[in-house]
């Protein structure tokens, strides 16, 4: 799976500078405050965005990487790890604490974090500088039928020594409609 | 009819709805995009029950994928997101699989990271349009 991830990475033709990125998340994350002065509502907003990044994400991915499956909810761990955080952001993320309907995600070095140093307010408040993952994942897991609930523990911003993403299984969408419901 | 055509796609959201259709070849009778819409959503229906009609019930079904008849094939692929593409060809058209997955990366690319796009809406996009026409439309001197 790993080198799959590594495979697509290589393979995909469209990539842009790291550093023009990083430098545009940066701004963004600050208009936003600039917007709201409020760092909490900065986090919900960051969500909202990778929410909706995350459901238009997901076709792509889906689009080419049609030959990785998941049958169930603990299988998307190692997918999302290894393919999609590899395959999008080129960063190496392990799966750690593997429990019943629940994962963490660690990411050694989140690659949104460069050049960033918050200033103390916003740590004691707790901005989540890289909220927009966490919405995501959630967005895309959505559409593939599954409720979940992503959130950050740690944050190497916060002083933590890993970035660390928690996503637990609220439950499964029903597919269809039931057939009975005139 | 023994050149493999493509003569039309249709992209169909979730709920079953017509958001997306383009006719490749002049061969198929003209339909406004009321009946379009009615025998898109016909389509859908018939999926939904085609899958429910499994007599296997230790896999999930995934309902029809491919509808043959003496004049016309028609392909369908359901994304895991639940939208389906559907194509219809010419009988036996060797490579209408692989054309839906190639329209599939095409749909990513072009509609999904289009700002402007909301999903599950019609789709009116002229890069899609421009990207189909490259590798579904047959050229003109080989028909």
């Amino acid at each position: 799976m790993k080198q799959y991830g590594e495979e697509q990475w290589k393979a995909k033709p469209d990539k842009i500078n790291a550093e023009l990125f990083v430098m545009t998340y940066g701004a963004l994350v600050m208009q936003l405050y600039q917007d709201y002065e409020d760092y909490s509502a900065v986090n919900n907003e960051l969500d909202k965005l990778g929410y909706n990044i995350g459901i238009r994400l997901i076709e792509e991915f889906l689009a080419k990487n049609g030959a990785v499956k998941c049958r169930n909810f603990m299988e998307t761990a190692h997918v999302i790890a290894l393919v999609g955080f590899r395959t999008f952001l080129n960063t190496g993320v392990s799966v750690g604490n593997v429990s019943n309907n629940e994962y963490t995600l660690v990411m050694e070095s989140n690659p949104l974090n460069q050049f960033v140093v918050l200033p103390d307010t916003a740590i004691q408040q707790g901005l989540l500088y890289s909220n927009v993952l966490a919405g995501c994942i959630r967005g895309a897991l959505e559409m593939v039928n599954m409720h979940t609930q992503v959130s950050f523990i740690e944050d190497e911003l916060m002083g933590h020594e890993h970035t660390v993403l928690s996503v637990k299984l609220i439950n499964y969408i029903p597919e269809q409609v039931p057939l009975d419901d005139d | 009819m023994s050149f493999p055509l493509v003569h039309s796609l249709w992209i169909l959201n979730k709920a079953g709805g017509l958001v997306y259709s383009r006719s490749f070849s002049d061969q198929l009778p003209n339909l406004n995009s009321n009946e379009q819409l009615v025998l898109a959503g016909t389509l859908h229906g018939v999926h939904a029950i085609c899958s429910r009609l499994s007599p296997v019930t230790s896999t999930k079904c995934s309902g029809i994928q491919v509808l043959e008849s003496d004049s016309f094939d028609l392909t369908i692929f359901l994304t895991r997101t639940g939208t389906k593409f559907v194509l219809i060809t010419t009988p036996g058209h060797p490579a209408s699989q692989a054309l839906l997955n190639r329209v599939y990366e095409v749909y990513a690319d072009t509609v999904m990271k289009n700002p402007f796009h909301i999903p599950e809406m019609p789709i009116r996009n002229e890069m899609l349009d421009t990207t189909l026409d490259g590798f579904l439309r047959t050229p003109d001197f080989m028909t």
